[in-house]
């Protein structure tokens, strides 16, 4: 944030929120349907909401049943019900059937595009009154006298590469609000900043959080079969790394593919995106997607530390909502009804109390935390290895978590081994041919775009890490983590080690991985000029 | 002096565009849609123009539903004074644009009209050059440069042998390419003032033009895939292949 010594315009409203996802956008809906009268804003980084979220998606109607009765009737644009979910486990060759876990039963759910989603609910939060700003970031936040958080600060726009302004410079304006919603997603940044400041996470487990890459594909005729759900474990992951498989199929002879690994890998040389494009080169997978061709693709970190991890949600003067504070019922692999229900469980404390205050314990009693506190286990006993992790979460089905035992999360950057430390595994990984070749191919269909005159927004805070100790130790673990290739080493002979660290902000799709598993923890993702960034279609 | 500006809704330059399978046209099914570039650059210009005291207001005029108003309101949202929607469900070809613009030319009594040299779907460069010729004024096109002297203008062109400079009586038609500026940002509380701002809808059948068109694009397809190629060996076997494809 550039210091300024003029003073920025400033807009009031009763309540900000920042971010224009499920959750910021159902909390924006009932605060106006219980109070009419109240100033919405809801601001949002990308240029047309939708455009920077995604997720798989099958979702639990319920919580939009409550919000928005009848929406069955004239339905987001994406929006398929579910008709057979399958697990599998996977191995090099082979596929095997496991039963489904009642966790992943999807009868009554619906796949959806949740950009799609977003773009439905927009509208109607508009017709409410609610004033939405796509492309203006949230750079700051706007602190009182007394500490409180008052507001956010909306980034500069038309500062160059050196921070200095160019000819369309225009200043960012402060929005006040008494109550300030953080709805911005997983990792969030001025959520991260406020955690840190306010210590809302002192009493809580560390986060842990997870990579998920998807890919819309139109495939060949005939090989749809729309409301078909596939999860699997196992190939093309090794036992101890987490994580799995989505297939989804949708209308118009449209599939999302997507892949998730928890962040907590140890080996440094590991590469998340290959993994998934492993995964569609399963013999069971394959022939699906031969002959088809990507529509869009992406990538966002996804929160799983679920009732452990989650942070105090509320602080003077601000909320935390949505997965900004990690509500996503992991074992269900899914996070948008749980985004929702919180949106609307804060409006309706704050319509009802007229303050945030309190709404950290009424979170904590609702059936948000409920759902869980019942799978609590399962993520973490999967940090003994996948078999030990099924046999937990096997016992923790069937007790309904009601065994008087909390396991733990432990923090995913510390969970990486240094490369002297780790025995290479054979993955069994094979030659690839389906699209897109490599990760710059893959980026494409993301459709990001930022001005490459402009602040580098991903600040490396210690520099001579990455050439002193880095190599030797993970060798440049972010060259491999990053599903855009932002990060690269090049050659450069101007310098003492013959090498630098090339940031290719440009690339970037804002998904936070870096931000999060870079071991020394010196990455700081910050928000780039407002309405940069993918351009999701229906993810 | 009013100035008129046409905006276009476009899909968003960002888009990957895909064709429908069907080949009967780009998929627009859920894509974003912005303003055309080209039509941001215009109106950025109007603007300086009525900032620099040489114009009182700038009009916006976009055709289509009422999905165009969205773009409108960003025209707004940016300075423009008033919006016109001439509304029309129908698929518009430049000759079109042009009878229905030059209506609200004559009704506003427009002094200039600036457009974007083309729009980004149909890149057919054609509306303003009509709309010049309809109206008998003259007209100055692929703008890079542009400054007002009382009753003319002095236009740099872009053209293919490089940059020309004509000078143009007013009232005329100017329209604008890339490097004539680079359009503001638009300030959040812009965006509210803009809510308030006129925006008036008039039925292009109320301007007395008739929609149909005189062409019909039959169907669309994307470009040939490029074929994989092949490595060789040496500089033998290159002419042996090119000399099997017939190429030398």
């Amino acid at each position: 944030m550039s210091e300024n010594v003029t003073e920025r315009e400033v807009m009031e409203y009763d309540v900000i929120i920042v971010g224009a996802g499920p959750a910021g956008l159902a909390c924006a809906i009932r605060l106006k349907q219980l109070k009419e009268d109240l100033m919405v804003a809801v601001i949002e980084k990308s240029a047309e909401v939708g455009a920077h979220i995604l997720s798989g998606a099958v979702i639990e109607p319920g919580p939009l049943d409550e919000l928005l009765p009848g929406w069955q009737d004239s339905p987001p644009p994406v929006c398929i019900p579910v008709k057979h979910d399958e697990l599998a486990f996977l191995t090099a060759t082979k596929r095997r059937k496991l039963p489904t876990p009642p966790q992943q039963k999807n009868h009554g759910n619906f796949i959806v595009s949740l950009g799609a989603l977003c773009g439905w609910l927009a509208p109607k939060a508009e017709d409410l009154g609610v004033d939405i700003f796509p492309g203006y970031a949230a750079a700051g936040i706007h602190f009182l006298a007394d500490g409180a958080v008052g507001g956010v600060i909306i980034g500069d726009m038309g500062v160059d590469r050196e921070g200095q302004p160019k000819d369309t410079y225009m200043q960012g304006i402060e929005i006040h609000a008494p109550t300030t919603v953080l709805a911005e997603g997983c990792r969030g940044h001025l959520s991260k900043q406020l955690i840190n400041k306010f210590k809302l996470d002192e009493n809580s487990d560390p986060q842990a959080y997870g990579i998920g890459i998807k890919e819309l594909w139109q495939v060949g005729p005939g090989k749809c079969q729309p409301g078909l759900v596939h999860h699997s474990i196992g190939w093309p992951l090794d036992t101890h790394t987490y994580g799995g498989s989505f297939i989804y199929h949708m209308d118009k002879d449209r599939v999302a593919v997507g892949f998730v690994c928890a962040l907590d890998y140890s080996d440094p040389e590991f590469s998340p995106f290959e993994a998934f494009q492993q995964f569609k080169h399963h013999p069971s997978v394959k022939p699906l997607f031969e002959g088809g061709e990507i529509l869009s693709g992406g990538a966002r970190t996804i929160i799983e530390g679920g009732a452990q991890s989650l942070p105090k949600v509320e602080m003077p003067g601000a909320l935390l909502i949505g997965d900004a504070a990690g509500l996503l019922n992991l074992p269900k692999i899914k996070g948008t009804h749980q985004a929702i229900r919180s949106g609307m469980l804060a409006a309706s404390h704050l319509a009802d109390k007229g303050t945030g205050e309190g709404f950290d314990g009424t979170l904590r009693a609702s059936p948000i935390m409920k759902e869980l506190h019942k799978v609590r286990n399962i993520r973490p006993g999967f940090n003994k290895g996948l078999w030990r992790g099924l046999i937990t979460a096997g016992i923790e089905t069937v007790t309904a978590g009601k065994l008087p035992r909390t396991l733990h999360n432990h923090a995913d950057h510390s969970a990486l081994k240094k490369l002297q430390d780790m025995k290479t595994v054979d993955r069994k990984w094979v030659k690839r041919e389906l699209a897109p070749r490599d990760r710059l191919a893959s980026v494409y269909f993301a459709a990001t775009d930022h001005d490459e005159d402009q602040l580098v927004h991903l600040q490396i805070l210690e520099p001579d890490v990455c050439i002193s100790r880095c190599g030797e130790e993970y060798g440049h673990p972010c060259t491999r983590f990053c599903p855009a290739q932002v990060y690269e080493m090049v050659e450069d002979t101007d310098t003492s080690a013959g090498q630098r660290l090339q940031i290719n902000a440009a690339n970037c799709v804002h998904c936070k991985t870096c931000d999060i598993k870079d071991p020394y923890q010196i990455i700081n993702w910050v928000t780039p000029e407002g309405g940069s960034g993918p351009n999701y279609q229906n993810l | 002096m009013k100035i008129l500006v046409g905006i276009k809704r476009v899909v968003d330059y960002n888009v990957r565009i895909r064709v429908r399978p069907d080949g009967s046209g780009v998929d627009t099914d859920g894509v974003k849609m912005s303003i055309n570039p080209f039509d941001e650059i215009a109106l950025e210009q109007a603007l300086r123009i009525r900032e620099a005291g040489n114009a009182e207001e700038v009009i916006v005029v976009s055709l289509g539903g009422t999905e165009c108003q969205q773009q409108l309101r960003t025209g707004l949202a940016m300075g423009a004074d008033r919006a016109i929607q001439v509304d029309t469900e129908e698929n518009l070809q430049p000759l079109t644009i042009a009878r229905a613009l030059l209506k609200v030319v004559e009704k506003e009594q427009v002094g200039l009209v600036i457009l974007g040299k083309q729009a980004i779907d149909g890149d057919n460069s054609q509306t303003g050059q009509m709309l010049a010729a309809l109206w008998d004024r003259p007209q100055a096109t692929f703008a890079s440069g542009l400054e007002l002297s009382g009753d003319s203008a002095t236009v740099t062109r872009e053209v293919d042998a490089g940059l020309e400079k004509i000078e143009v009586d007013l009232p005329a038609v100017i329209t604008v390419d890339l490097r004539l500026n680079e359009p503001r940002f638009v300030k959040l509380p812009d965006i509210m003032k803009a809510k308030r701002k006129p925006l008036e809808v008039i039925p292009l059948t109320d301007l007395g033009v008739a929609s149909e068109n005189d062409l019909l694009a039959s169907q669309y397809a994307p470009p040939p895939v490029r074929e994989k190629g092949i490595m060789v060996e040496d500089t033998a076997q290159l002419v042996a292949e090119l000399k099997t494809r017939g190429l030398v």
